[in-house]
Order: C-alpha cells, then structure tokens, then sequence
C-alpha cells in the first residue's frame, strides 16, 4: 500500500524568497507525524501546498495516493483539515457547521447524523451542539474543528498549529483527542507546531523544519539519542569550572561538557548512574558543589543542536526581518 | 463540474444566515424605503419634464427603488465573499471537493433569493404609498427582471472582492461605483433630463435596463422596448458570471 504522504524536492518561492526549499519526506498510513518548527519556517506553506491552496513552484507531493497538483479534487476528497485560523460560520450551530461540511463532502443524510454524533462525543461537544458558534470558547471552537475534519473519514488529516492560543488545560485535552483519533480511526494525522513538547508527547516521528529546510527527521527519542545522552547540569563553587572538566577529559562515558558562568553542562548516557560519579570526582579534587540538576534532553535541545540556537531566539529573529514577515502575510 | 448539491449547501447556508440576521435586513431596507416614501412624497407635485404621460412620480418612483434595493443588496451580497476570507471561513468552502464554479454559483443563487426578497418586500411596502400591482404577468415579469438585476450585481461583487485584499476597500466602491450606478440608472428621475455627455454612461450601467424594464412590467410604460431591457440584461448576467467566476477562481482566498 502506498504510504499516506510523499513529498519530494517540494518547493515554494514568493518572487525572492524561498518559503520552502527542496522538502522531501515520506508519512506512512496510520502515523502521527509532526513538522516542529519556529514561526515562519515554512511548515503552514508546506501544507498549504499539501491541501492543494497553494500550487508548488518546484518537486512534487502525492497524499493519499494523489498528486496535489493535478488531481486536487481527488486529494480534497481524501483529506481533513484544521487550519492555524477558525474556519467556522460563527452565524451557525456547532451542529449546523458540521452538517454544512457532511453535505459539501456528499454524505447522505442518514450518514451525517450518524456521524456528527459520533465526533461530536469524540470532542465532548454533545452538549453543545445546537449552540450558535459564536458564543464558543477558543477551545470549544478548536475541538469543533477537529470533529469537523473528521465526518467525511478522511484518510488523512491535516492539524496546522491545533493548540495555538489555548490554554494549558485545553492544550491537554486536545492532545488527548488528537491521539484518541489517531488510534480510533486510524487516521494519519500530520500536524505542524512550534511546541516543543506538543511534538514530543504526540508525534510518532517529528520533521524539524528551519528557514525551509528540514535539518532532522526521526522518533522523538531518536533525535534526542544524537545528543550523546541525558544532559547533567552541575554549579560549582568558586571559579573551579574549567580544572573540572579538564578532570572529565579522563572519562571516556563523558560524551560532552561545556562551562558557562560557573555552570558546567556534562551530555552522557544513563546519567543516574553517572551523577554519584561526577560528584565524588568533585569532592575528591576538592571542588564545592552546589546543585545537581539530572534532565532528560528535550527537542529544544534537538533544536539548538541542529541549528545553533533556540526556537524561541529563532522567532525573535524572524520577527525582527521585514522579508519574514512579508512571507507570514503571503502565506495567510 | 456544477456539483448541485454544492449549489444547493451554499444557497441553504444564505438562508440560515438570512432569517437568523433580522436586523440586518431590517437595516439594509431601511435606506430604500425611506427614498421611497420621503422623494415619493416630497415630490409628488413637483413637475418633473420626460415623465411617461399618465404616470405620477411616485409610480415613476417604485421600480426604481426596487432597482436601488436589488442594486445594492446584490453587490454587497457578493462582495460578502470578503467577509468569509476574513473570518477564515472561506477556506474551509476552498478546500471542499467541489468545483469552483459551483462555488460561485452557490453564492449567486443564495445571494439572490435574499436580494429578491427584499425588493419583493419593498414592492410591496409601496402600496401603502400610492403604488398599485393589478396585472400578475406584470409581476412574474418583473420577478424574471428582479432575478436577472441581482446575478448581475452579485458577480459583479464577486469581481471586486476576488481583487479586494481586505474589506477596508468596502466604502470606495460604495461611494464610487455603487451609488453613480444607482444614481446613473434613472432610478430617480427620466435619464433624458441628464447631460447628452452624461446620457452616454447611463446607457452603459445594466441597472439602467433593470429599472426601465421594471417599470414596463409594473406600470405598461418604458424608454426602451422591453424586449432590449431583458436582452441587455441576460446578455449582461452572463458576462458578469463569466468575468465572476474567472476572477474568483485566480484569486488565492
């Protein structure tokens, strides 16, 4: 069976600039894959291009077995989508939206009251229902999105940013409705996001997207496996940062160590085992230690391995050019 | 390519919004009527030169008036398409398996029940007025007319909505072409009172053919045969469609 997704050399230019530059990747059915990535890196155009909004200026890309440029109808009828922004008729019900949509994908109406009853108790919106849409919370609005996508069975379905602007709590609830989909209706779901731990908790592979280009793909604990380990922080008393790790130059599970402002970072595996260790070195040369800190590596560390900086210095950055912004306008 | 269910969904999702939002209707009729009853009584003595013989002015007025409400309820009903982008809803109706063209035809047809009704609502506001309806194939004529003037308008605000960013461009084309259309049509008054200059660009607005034929339906009188009236004016619905759904279409809403 063919895979859900195929992308390759997909590219996308606005006159000078280049949203996305030569992507290819590969979705199998049934996963949950993720594109992480700061603002303006180019994920929302990759799927503009994927949903068929937005024609490619170079490469080619096929979901559900479809190309997206020549065969768009066939590719709408196969996909589900969430966008960044609320796409609903704030001037209907929650039920009126979704009925709205299961006729304009040809469900007949028997199939549609059946099945709105269905996602609508997938996102706990029952309740809810006959409510105009307006009088929804952000949350409530997102969840209805979410079913919405879902009535016609898509093969594939489409999440840009789902949990952008919620709080906490309802960030919790949709990743739980998002997995509950994936594993209920075996939906492949491609989601983007510039949440670290959206990805990480939801995603079985991740694509990690900068300036247009993915610069590492993989299972969350893959891409953290290429940091060398668990990532042990130690403070120092009095200046003894670098004889320290001059003194981890011996150690051959050491699989990196840097010093800054009096705090030196240690990358290595099993670090449980090793922090007794690195401790009784320090006494032992008589160096102080003040705290400990034993972390597993986050993809923000994936992140700033791969390009040198942190997603969020990576929007600050972005906000800062006019071209970045420019793009972000196009791509609305 | 037509997809009438998509039609049908479109045209069914204009009704829901229609009778949900009664003040806004009650809103957009509240500037034809108050033309109707206050230059209808106004000038009701006023000699006006080119008047049909045997018509007062506010018979002259009505058709007019119900031009002026297709007029302006049709174009705002397709540039509304702005308002769809704007609250994002537009793209969940872009990415549905359905032809574009039957996307615009959708709004054509929701957008003109709502604008036939409300002229309808508007004809018969002019009764208490003065204005009598005897002859019913009159009236089924003027429905077709009514018809033909709204799918004009609304295309022609689906063109500028297609080539509008945003909605900030909503006044200029009021003040700037909505209202010379309506003021060009001889809504008002007899063309033949304008400029020979100015003559020439009534002659160029679809509305002008609209009112007229409107009032060689309601009232048995007309500048213009209304055998020109309904050609120009389906010959002019078609070009609007066409040049409408192009328009749509390259748009990236």
């Amino acid at each position: 069976m063919e895979a859900a997704i195929v992308v390759e050399n997909l590219t996308r230019r606005f006159e000078d600039l280049t949203a996305v530059d030569d992507v290819s990747f590969t979705v199998d059915r049934g996963e949950l894959f993720a594109l992480l990535g700061p603002n303006g890196a180019g994920k929302t155009t990759i799927i503009n291009m994927l949903i068929t909004l937005l024609p490619p200026t170079e490469g080619r890309a096929s979901v559900a077995g479809f190309d997206v440029a020549r065969e768009k109808d066939d590719v709408r009828r196969h996909i589900g989508i969430v966008f960044q922004e609320p796409a609903l008729d704030k001037d209907l019900t929650g039920r009126e939206n979704l009925d709205f949509h299961g006729m304009m994908y040809g469900l007949s109406r028997a199939e549609r009251s059946a099945r709105i009853t269905e996602v609508l108790e997938l996102v706990e919106l029952a309740g809810r229902a006959d409510v105009l849409v307006q009088n929804y919370s952000g949350g409530m609005k997102r969840r209805l999105e979410i079913a919405r996508g879902l009535i016609h069975h898509p093969s594939v379905l489409f999440l840009d940013e789902p949990t952008l602007g919620l709080d906490t709590q309802t960030r919790r609830k949709i990743w739980e409705y998002v997995r509950r989909m994936n594993r209920e209706e075996g939906v492949t779901i491609i989601l983007t996001t510039h949440y670290m731990e959206e990805a990480d908790y939801l995603a079985g592979r991740v694509a990690i997207i900068d300036r247009g280009k993915i610069v590492a793909m993989g299972m969350p604990a893959g891409l953290k496996d290429v940091l060398g380990g668990d990532v042990i922080t130690m403070e120092l008393g009095g200046g003894a940062g670098d004889r320290f790790i001059r003194l981890l130059d011996a150690l051959p599970w050491v699989k990196g160590a840097k010093e800054h402002n009096g705090v030196v970072t240690v990358t290595a595996e099993t670090g449980e085992r090793r922090v007794p260790e690195l401790v009784s070195l320090a006494h032992g040369n008589g160096i102080t230690v003040n705290s400990v800190l034993l972390r597993k590596p986050s993809l923000e560390d994936v992140f700033i391995h791969f390009t040198g900086r942190s997603i969020r210095e990576r929007e600050v950055s972005a906000n800062e050019s006019r071209k970045e912004l420019i793009t972000r306008r196009m791509l609305r | 390519m037509i997809d009438g269910i998509a039609i049908y969904v479109l045209w069914l999702r204009e009704m829901t919004r229609f009778v949900r939002a009664k003040s806004r209707v009650i809103g957009t009729l509240g500037m034809p009527l108050f033309f109707m009853a206050f230059l209808g009584l106004g000038f009701s003595r006023a000699q006006l030169p080119n008047l049909p013989p045997g018509v007062d002015y506010i018979r002259f007025l009505v058709p007019g008036i119900v031009g002026m409400t297709l007029l302006f309820s049709s174009t705002f009903a397709g540039i509304s398409v702005l308002w769809d982008r704007e609250f994002g809803f537009l793209k969940e109706i872009m990415v549905a398996p359905v032809s574009r063209v039957s996307i615009v035809l959708g709004r054509i047809a929701g957008g003109a029940t709502t604008s036939l009704v409300q002229g309808a609502v508007i004809l018969l506001l002019s009764v208490p007025l003065g204005f009598s309806i005897s002859d019913p194939v009159g009236v089924l004529l003027a429905v077709l007319i009514m018809l033909l003037i709204a799918v004009v308008f609304i295309s022609l605000g689906l063109v500028f909505a297609s080539n509008m960013k945003d909605i900030h461009g909503f006044n200029l084309i009021t003040n700037f072409i909505v209202f010379p259309l309506f003021l060009l049509s001889g809504a008002l008054f007899p063309i033949g009172n304008l400029p020979a200059q100015v003559q020439v660009f009534a002659l160029l607005d679809p509305l002008t053919y609209g009112v007229d034929g409107l009032r060689a339906a309601l009232l048995g009188s007309s500048s213009f045969p209304l055998a020109l009236d309904l050609a120009v004016l389906t010959l002019s619905s078609l070009v609007m469609v066409a040049l409408g759904a192009f328009f749509f279409e390259r748009c990236r809403c």
